[in-house]
């Protein structure tokens, strides 16, 4: 029989290795990708009915990517800090289920709630303990071991440090605030919620806070804010979810959701005040303001024409001039104020 | 088994314990103390000895009992109630820890303050009376037991408390008269034959007994009968506890 060459058998090995290697390398991609479309929260069908039979959720489902600052809206008993505090483990959901980090809260909720920190609404703190103290102490109720680096480096991102040592009920609120946050990202969560994190609180604090929000995207921690400060939401989100009623009625990139459902206004300062649009201009969107002294043009955005060009030459055709005009756009507050309007 | 979250919430348990010494500590031992010149030295003297034991040894382990039950409550029940009063509670929801974990934690470190302190209150009461203790193994199996066991009680009215009132009530309202009809200051030889049988129902009777057995090797009850019972209440303390946490009572929406 005759033998297989050595340089042949060796060949086919060298090349079954690049096989293996290739394989092992699209694996490997293969993973990332999942990961990367694994979103950090999926919540499906959620619902809750609290005891008193008052229904908070009406079979919620949301899925909140990784890496992003989602931010979710609603008036004021809508069900944000219940869809919240389900997903964190505080309330028990009446039917559905919510997966952090593909893990089911309930189930694996070791796996899930170790990958979540909280700061909720209230500001509820061990009055007292000390800065350090409470902060290694949610460290360690996260099934973290110590680590006074990793608590140095939180305290002084939220200028703490200076207070590491003292009692909470002497700090402000503001700075109780910051406490909270540090409490929260003791553990290094990857998912964080902020629960009305700036209610309370003054300019400058919610700058800094804003900047350490922004640093921990950047890191890739996912981020779930609530807010009535719709100017936050705008400046922060990628991504806005509006909930209204127990049920989310909208989610959007926060962008796309602008240029969707946000209008132009352009507002014309007239030379001579009017007192009716004259018949030709009648049908074009056009309104009087300020007793006729401004012609107020409403258009969509989305739309192939705004029409301003045909409207100027009609202004100029009627002979109507102008002094000054100005353009803008509607805030997010704007959009939400009339979704929410639109539910009722 | 999340020991992190167990070491967590028992030091911070245990830091409240020191940080409140006076109250935890001092304010027991100095009432007890009361206890022994008014009951020991000032009344005790004009009394017999009961089965061979002078009145003031007699009621040591009574007294310690006394404390160790109201102490264990106290904290265990305290220890729990505040985070879910201040709301602080929310964290420990929101934590990787199972219910076994919690109790362990909370009601270890509630154990450990009352042990202690029952330590404390027997060397206090060696300044006052000799003292003898026939088992001394039997003696701290039994100040164990019973620490635990209350503390665990301690833990569900402190779940069970909806305000501070709540909080005082079960062990203002039942555990001191069980305690002061328990035989703490009496062997229940003393009562008439009804009032031997009534007390029977309380459960104090059979910790009192047992612990002054571990003291003096004498007892109301067998020593075996008491053990039994105390194990039966900690059963029962286990098995409620274990339902609180299954459905949530009163503390999940």
């Amino acid at each position: 029989m005759p033998q297989p060459s050595p340089y042949i058998a060796k060949a086919s090995s060298t090349r079954l290795s690049f096989r293996v290697l290739i394989c092992c390398k699209r694996v490997l991609a293969n993973h990332k990708k999942l990961l990367a479309m694994q979103p950090a929260i999926s919540v499906s069908n959620l619902s809750k009915t609290y005891a008193s039979g008052f229904t908070a959720l009406k079979s919620i489902d949301l899925e909140i990517k990784h890496g992003e600052i989602f931010a979710l809206l609603g008036p004021n008993g809508a069900g944000k800090t219940t869809l919240i505090s389900i997903i964190c483990g505080i309330v028990n959901p009446s039917s559905g289920t919510v997966l952090a980090e593909g893990h089911d809260i309930v189930k694996d909720y070791r796996a899930a709630r170790s990958r979540i920190g909280l700061v909720p609404q209230e500001l509820t703190t061990d009055a007292f303990e000390t800065v350090w103290a409470t902060v290694s102490f949610s460290r360690g109720l996260f099934g973290k071991p110590a680590n006074p680096a990793h608590v140095e480096k939180v305290l002084k991102d939220l200028s703490l440090w200076d207070k590491k040592d003292n009692k909470i009920i002497t700090l402000s609120g503001g700075m109780k605030r910051r406490v909270m946050i540090a409490k929260a990202l003791s553990h290094e969560p990857q998912i964080l919620f902020l629960d009305e994190p700036t209610a309370g609180v003054d300019v400058e604090l919610r700058r800094d806070m804003w900047e350490v929000v922004r640093r921990l995207r950047e890191t890739g921690v996912t981020i779930i804010l609530t807010t009535h400060y719709i100017e936050e939401a705008e400046q922060m989100a990628d991504r806005v979810g509006v909930i209204s009623h127990g049920e989310i009625i909208l989610v959007e990139e926060k962008a796309e959701l602008m240029r969707k459902l946000g209008r132009k206004q352009l507002t014309l300062q007239l030379q001579n005040p009017l007192e009716t649009l004259p018949p030709e201009l009648a049908s074009q969107g056009l309104e009087l303001a300020e007793g006729g002294h401004e012609l107020v043009y409403t258009y969509d955005t989305q739309g192939e024409r705004t029409g301003i060009t045909g409207l100027l030459k009609d202004l100029n055709d009627a002979g109507i001039r102008f002094r000054d005009l100005q353009t803008k756009q509607s805030s997010l507050e704007e959009i939400f104020v009339n979704l929410v309007r639109k539910q009722r | 088994m999340n020991f992190y979250a167990i070491r967590a919430i028992y030091l911070f348990e245990m830091a409240r314990t020191w940080r409140t010494l006076l109250q935890s500590i001092v304010s027991p031992v100095i009432s007890t103390s009361l206890y022994f010149v008014v009951f020991g030295a000032a009344i005790g003297s004009r009394i017999s000895e009961i089965n061979g034991v002078s009145y003031g040894a007699f009621i040591v382990p009574g007294l310690i009992m006394l404390s160790l039950l109201t102490q264990s409550i106290s904290n265990a029940s305290f220890g729990i109630y505040f985070p879910k009063f201040v709301g602080t509670i929310y964290e420990l929801l929101s934590a990787p820890v199972s219910y076994l974990e919690i109790v362990v934690a909370y009601v270890g470190a509630a154990a450990t303050k009352s042990t202690l302190l029952g330590l404390i209150i027997l060397a206090t009461a060696s300044l006052f009376v000799p003292l003898h203790i026939e088992h001394p193994v039997w003696m701290v199996a039994f100040l164990l037991l019973t620490a635990i066991t209350f503390s665990l009680f301690g833990f569900i009215i402190g779940i069970w408390a909806g305000n501070f009132e709540q909080l005082q009530l079960v062990p203002l309202l039942v555990v001191t008269p069980l305690t002061f009809l328990g035989g703490a200051f009496y062997s229940i030889d003393m009562l008439p034959p009804l009032w031997q049988k009534v007390s029977l129902f309380n459960p104090v009777v059979y910790l009192v007994s047992g612990f002054r057995w571990s003291f003096f090797g004498i007892s109301d009850v067998n020593i075996g009968i008491s053990l039994g019972m105390t194990l039966v209440f900690l059963a029962i303390c286990l098995v409620t506890i274990w339902w609180i946490f299954r459905t949530g009572w009163r503390i999940k929406a």
